[in-house]
């Protein structure tokens, strides 16, 4: 096998999945507005793991984005703009893109922190660059050091950039670059010194990315003609200099509404695009744009490990395999101790006493497990050879039909495996065949993974591809099995013990099917649900971070609630009525009311309780609490008088007098607690 | 603490045909005992074993009959004498009459209980089914006997978990043995009946579920269809992961020879402030924070808990959708189960109506739960309905929680079925899997399943508690061994090895693997091998060379017509290395040149470099070999000139640190340069200055990666 020859086949795959794949963002059904520009991004550049150099089959090796956001500040981007996303709310072309970007920093900031940005205007009036050029302003975070620096988004730049509309005139101003009888090119300008910005990391671990934004199609237009040949030569060719040297560049071209914008003028010279590329060039582009502004932080990339396994099979033969975290929970991140007065990060000390004694120790290098009312001790060195079964990594053990999988037999979120030809040779050939027998066969692998220890199952996903891209990748699913040690049986727990079970008759199960025929989610995709806890912290989290004054965390909208308007709608309402009329009955709402009247009335202690919480309340008011807390005089009270401020506030009545005032105190401490930091936020 | 204490009869058959599998039955039943004396160590259990000849059991003395059932130990607290009669388990030499031992259990644990006390009453119950059943005094038929045991099963709260080991396989089962599995069987359909066949000594140990869990309901109420429309269900676990138990730190500094000494080790740990090593900084001072880009952002758990989702609780429909939408790999965690509630005939029947048309039609529902009111976050999940096989259990959904799409992460992957042919399986190779797949089976037709998860036991608890009751023992005792009824979890069943060794091995022959050297082994196990760690880093550096080394398959498969700047190197020496026309060699070496004055001239800070370096060393060697010195003498004398103490000095500084000077006569006979030239080229300039290191970008981006981990 020749490594070479993989190489640049690879590396050809590779250049065309990197065009279409970042288009790829309604890969996913339809709901395109769920899509984020962002989210393929990840498919691309991910994985910031350990496992940096590893040259594999996937383009998903790089780790963070550098990344200029080029911005043309002609007098033409202060035209009007419809902008679609936000209700054909007008503004400028100027204000859409630095909303855009904005966005884009923010979603940047969470959920790729090491990605770094620079911001470039062109045609400007101020010149501001480390290269002096006319028409070219480097925007900057007030207090940034490095002049001529890529920087991590922070909230700061966030900030200042987002308010850069109202002080834009004043600072940088626009002014057409281009003018009859000046040779002065601000785009070349611009370009140049956005290589100049990249020119920090390799191409290998780091990818370069201009987002360049305009509405202009043919920047040279009003050039002197006996320039313009020169200009657009020089100007595309710097163009290719930088994707030569691996630097991506991304137009944004907006429509103007009289005229549009034709990419062939100018643009497609500049990116190298082929025909057919230019033909769905605009549609994808004014789609990407209008997602990256209406888009919410949707995703979190936290560092998903790649591993690299080998997959032994009986009689020795063993191939070598990469495991990748396709589906992780997200998390809302590491959290670290601050000191609330100045924010400074705390660092922690661990100590260990000896609970009998309360001499300092060491790092305690000995367990115990309690056994027969008598402690077992292990060193550390026994526990962990306990867990050392095998030296094989990953087993395969057998194969078994589809069926035996059950929906329950699962722990865990599944890992995906992908043949790793560069460690043993011969393994995609090996893995493929198995792979298809599989499918082919619908069975699936047992294997024991001997850095767990738990069994798996290895199932093959065929390949399912629509007409934007991949929807699943082709490979071998791991889903984690339970033991029998895991397993409960449920089923069983509530069975009849002298008849059987009421069973739907036919009619019954008609009634379900016509109502569940009219419920369907046609294209249900996870990817449509977004974690509204997530999104919420984010909100927070930002809303903290950039100290914005209009602390409005209006609910985001929660994409789990079902669509209720729509099944109150009258055509799926009959339905479920005649499903709920023939399983439960006509008068179900009546019964259900009579029950609840009488569970209303409740049990006699449940009447009891409701009494003595009426005369708690009635009593309630003959004591000021507060006062009576402050000056310690709570344990003046009766035990019964006490009840009255618990029951009041529904809190525990049991306890001991002490456990009882603490009770009361901690509520009232709290909740006054409650109100300072409010008011002060 | 007794609150769920169960009293319990092990019961097993010791005839003549289950002699050869006597040391895997007292196993699991010891198996059973161990992990009592660890989760419920007040549990009470009695020994008995049934097949022997002599009796001995009160039933025999009170009433006569039950003659081969002898009590081994009577019911008492778990301890480990019971575990070293079931050491040394007596053979048994009569047929084994297992309703006659599940009489004797159920007096034993009346007896033991007290008339009318309920209580947790558990029978176990291990044979092979091979003893005929002998008939009943009265004129009762055996299935009458069954009926009316389960009835008194049932009245007495008796659970009776049967194990039948089925050692004979195959199609011609003796009659005997049908007759008691046709009677087991209608044991099994019984709510608190559990009746296993097994055939296996791995699934034997798994059989008897060894911790006895009483499940809690995660959630009871609605399940909503429509605002209108909803069903009463109870939602519990199906499966949770049993763990290795935590061990407590242990002191040793505890008083000696104190009896009551608990030797726990307390945790305490102080907040420093970074600055002032000795300022504690007490928790009401402290403040959570969260990252924000390369900010801390404080967030105190007033304001989270003010702000954060408040959520309802309950169960809602979003919607039904084909089976094949929801694919096996998206499930996240554990499996609950959905039932609907005990006794509720209309959620019953609803529930029955549903799940039918759901498997009907091929569908699944697609739901919003909040199992707690104020729960902080929500899941979505998929209810899949299963339909049990007797009557007299009701119709349910197992769930599984779905991702959102913050957790999915979607990379491209090369599809397999484009990949070059030299990676796709051969016709024969695919035969060869094909028969592997197909026969390596764990599951065949007439076999129980071999590795089914409810009845194979985790190997490394069962091993953790083995060594636990050993060191208990002894101190110095050693970790046990793997259980080797637990083999066949880890390593592939030796008797199915064998059925299928021609397969195999055939499998094995078709393809041939090649474990390559690991290029930079640094990443994956990278604080692992910190040693391996230099070797590495040494490859990389030799990599530039091996740039070089292209062979010629790969050099004649691209057609390469003009030098790129993404890979000059190989580019340019794919084009030396054209035959089919003349014109190639001057070609490349014309546009090579070009390029390494562009790179240069595009250099910035010297990123251009290294890339430029290589390009000249291969120029220089390409030269040589295609007898062209002075195309590159040129160049170097040109590049010498514009450089040296110029805006590229460093680069030039760079050249005369490699030592990379004029092609000399020996080396091209064409040359005008002789070798004393070339080395005064290079120390033209004087002393060779210390080239100043062009700071290596990879190692900045390591160095953040590792502070980013260590963050």
């Amino acid at each position: 096998m020749n490594t070479s020859i993989l190489a640049s086949w690879k590396r050809r795959s590779q250049r065309r999945g990197a065009f279409f794949s970042r288009d790829s963002q309604i890969l996913r059904g339809k709901m395109s507005s769920f899509m984020s520009y962002d989210r393929d991004e990840s498919s691309l550049f991910d994985d910031d793991d350990e496992d940096q150099e590893r040259d594999s089959l996937l383009d998903a090796d790089v780790g963070r984005e550098l990344l200029i956001y080029m911005i043309d500040a002609s007098p033409e981007m202060f035209l009007p703009f419809k902008n679609e996303v936000e209700d054909g709310e007008e503004e400028t072309y100027f204000n859409a893109v630095v909303k855009a970007v904005t966005k884009d920093m923010k979603t940047r900031i969470i959920s790729r922190d090491r990605d770094e940005v620079a911001i470039c205007f062109f045609n400007t009036r101020v010149k501001k660059n480390f290269q002096e050029s006319e028409g070219v302003f480097v925007f900057q975070a007030s207090d940034q050091a490095n002049q001529d620096e890529l920087c991590q988004p922070t909230a700061r730049l966030i900030k200042d950039f987002s308010n850069i509309s109202e002080t834009f005139d004043k600072d940088i101003g626009s002014k057409a670059g281009v003018t009859p009888g000046s040779r002065e090119n601000p785009l070349y300008n611009a370009l140049w010194i956005a290589q100049g910005l990249l020119r920090k990391g390799s191409v290998k671990n780091s990818s370069k990315r201009i987002l360049l934004f305009t509405n202009v199609d043919y920047p040279f237009s009003d050039a002197d003609p006996a320039f313009k040949k020169d200009m657009r030569r020089t100007t595309v060719q710097r163009a290719r200099d930088a994707q030569d040297l691996g630097i991506v560049i991304d137009c944004f071209p907006l429509s103007k509404q009289d005229k549009g914008f034709d990419i062939g003028t100018f643009y497609a010279d500049m990116v190298d695009m082929s025909e057919e590329e230019k033909e769905n060039f605009m549609a994808i582009a004014s789609d990407r744009f209008e997602s990256m502004v209406s888009q919410m932080q949707k995703r979190l990339f936290k560092k998903r490990t790649v591993r690299r396994l080998t997959l032994t099979v009986p009689q020795g033969m063993k191939l070598a395999l990469q495991s990748f975290a396709l589906f992780r929970p997200a998390t809302p991140g590491t959290t670290a101790w601050v000191d609330s007065f100045d924010n400074k990060l705390l660092k922690s000390e661990r100590s260990f006493l000896c609970s009998d004694t309360g001499a300092l120790l060491s790092e305690p290098l000995q367990r115990f497990q309690e056994y027969k009312s008598e402690k077992v001790c292990f060193s550390l060195n026994e526990v962990a050879e306990v867990r050392k079964i095998t030296e094989t990594q990953l087993q395969l053990l057998g194969f078994k039909p589809l069926e035996c999988l059950q929906e329950y037999h699962n722990l865990r979120p599944s890992t995906f495996l992908y043949p790793d030809e560069e460690r043993i040779t011969g393994s995609t050939s090996a893995f493929v065949a198995l792979y298809r027998a599989m499918l082919c066969y619908k069975k699936y692998g047992v294997a024991f993974l001997g850095s767990n220890c738990r069994m798996v199952a290895l199932v093959a996903q065929a390949e399912v591809s629509n007409e934007i891209g991949q929807v699943e990748p082709p490979g071998i699913h791991m889903i984690y099995l339970p033991y029998s040690d895991d397993i409960r049986h449920i089923e069983k727990m509530h069975g009849s013990v002298e008849n059987t079970m009421p069973q739907a008759s036919n009619e019954q199960i008609e009634k379900a099917t016509a109502m569940i025929k009219k419920l369907d989610l046609k294209d249900f995709t996870y990817a449509n649900y977004s974690n509204p806890a997530l999104q919420r912290h984010y909100a927070i989290l930002e809303a903290v971070a950039l100290k914005e004054d209009d602390f409005e965390l209006a609910d985001p909208k929660d994409d789990t609630l079902p669509p209720e308007e729509q099944m109150q709608k009258l055509a799926i309402a009959q339905l479920v009525k005649a499903f709920k009329d023939s399983v439960y009955g006509p008068d179900h709402d009546l019964e259900e009311q009579e029950l609840a009247t009488l569970k209303a009335k409740g049990s006699a202690t449940a009447q009891k309780r409701k009494a003595a919480e009426e005369m708690a309340g009635n009593d309630y008011d003959k004591y000021d609490w507060n006062e009576l807390a402050d000056k310690g005089k709570l344990k003046d009270l009766t035990i019964s008088d006490l009840k009255i401020y618990l029951l009041k506030h529904k809190l525990q009545v049991t306890g001991k007098k002490d456990i009882l005032i603490n009770r009361i105190l901690t509520q009232m401490g709290k909740s006054k607690e409650v109100r300072i930091r409010l008011k002060r936020g | 603490m007794a609150r769920n204490k169960e009293t319990a009869v092990i019961l097993l058959d010791v005839s003549p045909s289950m002699h050869p599998y006597l040391k895997h039955v007292a196993r699991a039943a010891s198996t059973l005992v161990q992990r009592k004396m660890i989760f419920s160590k007040y549990d009470e259990v009695g020994l008995v074993i049934f097949g022997v000849s002599e009796a001995s059991n009160e039933l025999y003395e009170e009433l006569g009959g039950y003659e081969h059932v002898s009590v081994l130990r009577h019911i008492q607290v778990v301890d480990d004498d019971i575990l070293k009669i079931l050491d040394d388990l007596p053979e048994g030499s009569e047929l084994g009459d297992y309703l006659d031992a599940i009489v004797v259990g159920m007096d034993m644990l009346i007896k033991k209980a007290g008339p009318g006390k309920k209580g947790n009453k558990h029978i176990f119950l291990i044979t092979d089914g091979e003893s005929f059943v002998k008939d009943s005094a009265e004129d009762e038929t055996k299935e009458d006997q069954v009926d009316k045991l389960a009835v008194q099963l049932t009245e007495h709260g008796m659970k009776l978990d049967a194990v039948v080991m089925r050692t004979k396989r195959g199609p011609n089962k003796s009659k005997v043995r049908t007759e008691n599995e046709f009677l087991l069987k209608r044991f099994a359909g019984r709510p608190q009946v559990e009746v296993a066949f097994v055939d296996s000594p791995t699934s034997l140990l798994g059989a008897i579920k060894p911790r006895n869990v009483t499940p809690v309901t995660l959630y009871r109420g609605d399940l909503e269809l429509t605002p209108n429309m909803t069903m009463k269900v109870w939602v519990y676990k199906k499966v949770s992961e049993e763990r290795l138990p935590t061990l407590k730190k242990y002191s040793d500094k505890a008083p000696r020879g104190v009896p009551h000494a608990s030797h726990e080790v307390k945790m305490d740990i102080e907040y420093k402030s970074t600055e002032d090593p000795d300022k504690t900084v007490p928790p009401d001072q402290r403040t959570k924070a969260y990252r924000y880009g390369p900010q801390l952002v404080p967030i105190s758990s007033v304001v989270e808990d003010a702000l954060k989702l408040k959520t309802e609780k309950g169960v809602k429909l979003i919607g039904f959708t084909d089976t094949t939408n929801v694919s096996r790999h998206y499930y996240m965690k554990e499996s609950n189960i959905f039932i609907p509630e005990p006794g509720n005939m209309k959620s019953i029947v609803a529930m029955s109506a549903l799940a039918r048309a759901m498997k009907e039609l091929n569908k699944v529902a697609i739901v919003r739960c909040v199992w707690r009111q104020g729960q902080s976050g929500v899941v979505i999940g998929v209810l899949t309905p299963y339909i049990p096989m007797e009557e007299n259990f009701p119709v349910g959904f197992y769930f599984n929680i779905l991702p959102f799409m913050e957790d999915a992460r979607e990379f491209p992957f090369t599809s397999l079925d484009t990949l070059p042919s030299n990676m796709q399986p051969s016709v024969s190779q695919q035969e060869a899997a094909d028969n592997f797949v197909k026969l390596f089976d764990l599951a065949p037709k007439d076999h129980e399943e071999r590795l089914l998860p409810e009845r194979t036991l985790n190997p490394i608890l069962q091993r953790w508690y083995c060594y636990l009751h050993n060191k208990h023992m002894n101190a110095g005792a050693e970790v046990p061994p793997l259980d080797d009824a637990l083999r066949p979890v880890v390593e592939p069943d030796q008797e199915l090895l064998t059925e299928n060794e021609f397969i195999i091995k055939r499998f094995n022959n078709q393809f041939t693997l090649k474990v390559n050297e690991e290029k930079g082994k640094r990443s994956s196990q990278f604080w692992k091998e910190k040693e391996l760690d230099e070797n590495a880093r040494g490859e990389e550096d030799s990599a530039m060379d091996d740039v070089s080394q292209i062979s010629f398959d790969s050099l004649t498969a691209r057609r390469v017509s003009e030098v790129g700047s993404i890979q000059p190197v190989q580019d340019f020496e794919a084009m030396l290395a054209r035959r089919d026309s003349d014109e190639w060699v001057p070609k490349a070496i014309r546009e090579m040149k070009k390029l390494i004055v562009d790179l240069l001239d595009s250099a910035y800070k010297g990123n251009t470099y290294d890339k430029s370096m290589a390009c000249l060393t291969a120029l220089r060697k390409g030269c040589v070999e295609q007898g062209e010195p002075s195309e590159f003498n040129c160049l170097l004398r040109d590049l010498g000139n514009k450089c040296c103490g110029k805006r590229h000095n460093d680069f030039w500084d760079l050249v005369l640190d490699r030592r990379l000077t004029l092609i000399n006569k020996d080396e091209a006979p064409d040359s005008d340069v002789s070798e004393e030239e070339a080395l005064a080229f290079l120390n033209r300039e004087g002393p060779i200055k210390a080239a100043e290191e062009p700071v290596e970008e990879e190692e900045i981006d390591e160095m953040e990666a590792l502070l980013g981990e260590a963050v």
